[in-house]
């Protein structure tokens, strides 16, 4: 379960505030869908949690399960559960997929205790992963996202998710740039993903991905705060009426 | 009256002129290849080792930086080394000396060179002495034996030749002249190693005739107390194509000269270094491309991690001769500086005297890039694997393009055993 209370964060490097006083609450087995107009803090909101170091937090508290997370470095919230899939994941040229994939598993596991996986149940779940998504086991040969294309990218980030089976999945404009096969494919993975034990945060500028991920709750984010809760109904107001609206009620 | 200043010697150089005194007798030549070692010794007699005030030496000062010189040994054999690449045919020199000649492929005829400089063959390839040419001079002074590879018209090896240059220290001075006829194709890997604090000289010449294509490995993995002084020389024949990639992973003391030049119009050339620097090491790349003729293309790229307090130097001298139109030519340096107490100098220079060309250099010096350290991070690879991971992408992404799987996950492993070592 994730718990947001009354966070406050800045850009560190000129300390311009983007967060705000923001408040969310979503429980395990929730997805829950974050709304907002461009420079809302939605992307933001997703790099604080994931625990970038080029954000400050100035107050208020991010909690996993009821433990803060706040003071752990981004590969120490991993190995809580926590998982961000970028909304634009990085080229790494020179490190390969797979040891990649390998180095991230391995770590997660050992840092939870648990024990190493063969080369042979490693490949085995990949392989599997991969084949759920579509993704061809070449792509997985080049390295980490070097010359992807925009939808392969998108869908090597689910992959990696469904490998790393995180108790906090946050999906960061994950539809951007995706045709809408792409989408539907990684919809598919996202769903599959749904479980009691898992909350899913999807960040989303449009209700479009939200036809194929259906929302339990959504928010709307304004200014760094949320300024609406409501169901899936919320999102298809929001298509209808656009954000100005709302915004300038809550003004 | 005329006073003739003669410079102090240092204990190396003294060193250097006495051990020319106690073999030069035994060493292989005719008159001619004697004369040439006496000049090349003489030269350093009354010039010395150059010092920061010989242009070429500016970043490496080798009367400073070769401060003792080794004895021989005689009663050690050199170690003996595994292949790098199963399969290929290894031409190994055994502390100065040409092993026995092993069977070649189809195509291919190799000759010791301590006969050919014997009957004075070889004489008119030895460097006349120069007192900015230290590599060069101390080769002619000194060359022991060495390998001649003749590689016939058409040829295309299947598995690469290994040029090996094995010591058990003390000194070995070498060369290795490899002649390629048109059209033949090959791998060719010299290896650079042995037990520590040795001196070694080592020279390499390949001529390629036109439309030939070869890949060059040079894998220096010499000890932390050895000096090791190299030279790849080569001519480049119309329409062929050279690669020419560089390991240095090891040595105290490395200069390794890399002089090239096109034989030919239409041809190529590639150099991929990479510097993997540690210890208290100073290591040297001086390259000196000559762009002679029209529509010939070259590419460099050297990457350097330095760690610990190491020092490096590339310098990159392009010339582009007036006839060498249409020459495009690209260098660039790029250096991850580990440590505070590293030091990274690079001197890219351009010699144009044609109009129309396209030639550019670049030198940065880099960091680790925060936003992939963040994306690993973020997947739950802690930083300090995270930073190693990023580290080795700097080189591995320059060793992938020899796009030769075996190749590339057998310098991959050399690199890592170096990173794990200086990790």
């Amino acid at each position: 379960m994730l718990e947001i209370r009354n966070l406050h964060a800045r850009i560190a490097e000129d300390g311009t505030e983007i967060i705000r006083g923001l408040n969310l609450t979503v429980k395990n087995g929730e997805v829950a869908a974050i709304m907002g107009p461009n420079g809302s803090g939605k992307s933001t909101l997703s790099y604080v949690i994931a625990g970038r170091e080029d954000y400050e937090v100035t107050e208020g508290d991010i909690l996993l399960d009821g433990e803060s997370i706040l003071g752990l470095d981004p590969a120490e919230r991993a190995a809580k559960g926590v998982f961000l899939a970028f909304q634009y994941p990085m080229e790494i040229p020179g490190v390969a997929t797979m040891q990649f994939l390998k180095a991230a598993m391995g770590a997660q596991r050992k840092a939870r205790g648990e024990a190493e996986l063969s080369p042979g149940e490693f490949l085995k779940k990949v392989r599997e992963a991969a084949a759920s998504l579509q993704v061809d086991m070449a792509m997985l040969k080049r390295p980490v996202n070097v010359g992807f294309s925009g939808g392969e990218k998108k869908r090597a980030e689910i992959l990696q998710m469904k490998l790393l089976e995180p108790t906090l999945a946050v999906l960061d404009e994950t539809d951007s740039g995706l045709d809408i096969d792409a989408l539907k494919i990684v919809a598919d993975g996202v769903n599959a993903l749904r479980a009691p034990d898992r909350a899913v945060v999807v960040i989303t500028h449009y209700q479009r991905l939200l036809d194929h991920i259906v929302p339990d709750t959504v928010h709307v984010l304004s200014k760094g705060r949320i300024i609406k809760s409501g169901d899936k109904s919320l999102a298809l107001e929001l298509e209808e009426q656009g954000y100005a609206d709302l915004i300038g009620k809550a003004a | 009256m005329n006073v003739i200043t003669m410079p102090q010697l240092t204990p190396a150089e003294k060193a250097l002129v006495e051990r020319f005194g106690r073999v030069a007798f035994d060493l292989p030549g005719n008159t001619d290849v004697a004369r040439k070692r006496d000049e090349a010794i003489e030269t350093l007699k009354f010039s010395g080792l150059p010092t920061r005030r010989v242009e070429a030496f500016h970043y490496t000062d080798l009367r400073r930086l070769l401060a003792t010189v080794p004895a021989d040994k005689q009663d050690e054999n050199a170690p003996k080394l595994s292949l790098l690449i199963a399969g290929s045919t290894v031409l190994a020199l055994e502390d100065g000396h040409a092993a026995s000649e092993p069977g070649m492929p189809a195509g291919v005829s190799v000759t010791p060179l301590a006969g050919m400089l014997a009957d004075g063959r070889f004489a008119a390839a030895l460097d006349a002495g120069a007192p900015d040419d230290p590599v060069g001079a101390l080769n002619t002074a000194f060359v022991s034996d060495g390998w001649f590879v003749d590689i016939e018209a058409g040829t295309e090896l299947a598995a690469p030749l290994e040029l090996q240059n094995l010591h058990a220290g003390g000194q070995a001075h070498v060369c290795v002249a490899v002649r390629v006829a048109e059209g033949a194709k090959a791998t060719i890997v010299e290896r650079q190693t042995g037990a520590d604090g040795a001196l070694v000289t080592s020279q390499s010449h390949l001529t390629l005739a036109e439309n030939a294509d070869i890949c060059w490995i040079i894998l220096q993995e010499q000890g932390e107390a050895t000096s090791h002084l190299a030279r790849f020389n080569a001519k480049i024949g119309a329409g062929a194509k050279l690669r020419l990639f560089i390991v240095n992973a090891g040595g105290k003391l490395v200069r390794q000269e890399v002089r090239v030049g096109t034989a030919g119009e239409g041809c190529e050339f590639q150099l991929r270094c990479v510097n993997l620097l540690g210890g208290d090491s100073h290591t040297d790349l001086t390259m000196v491309l000559a762009h002679n003729h029209p529509n010939t293309t070259s590419t460099e790229i050297v990457r350097n991690v330095v760690t610990g307090r190491a020092k490096g130097v590339f310098q990159g001298q392009i010339r582009v001769a007036p006839v060498a139109q249409k020459t495009d030519a690209r260098m660039a340096c790029n250096s991850l500086l580990l440590s505070d107490d590293t030091d990274f100098s690079a001197k890219p220079e351009l010699e144009i005297f044609a109009d129309d060309v396209a030639c550019g250099h670049g030198a940065t010096v880099t960091e680790i890039d925060h936003n992939h350290l963040f994306y690993l991070m973020a997947r739950g690879i802690p930083e300090k694997e995270a930073r190693g991971l990023l580290v080795k992408a700097f080189v591995a992404e320059i060793v992938e393009e020899l796009d030769d799987e075996g190749l590339v996950d057998v310098l991959e492993a050399r690199i890592d055993d170096w990173f794990a070592a200086h990790g």
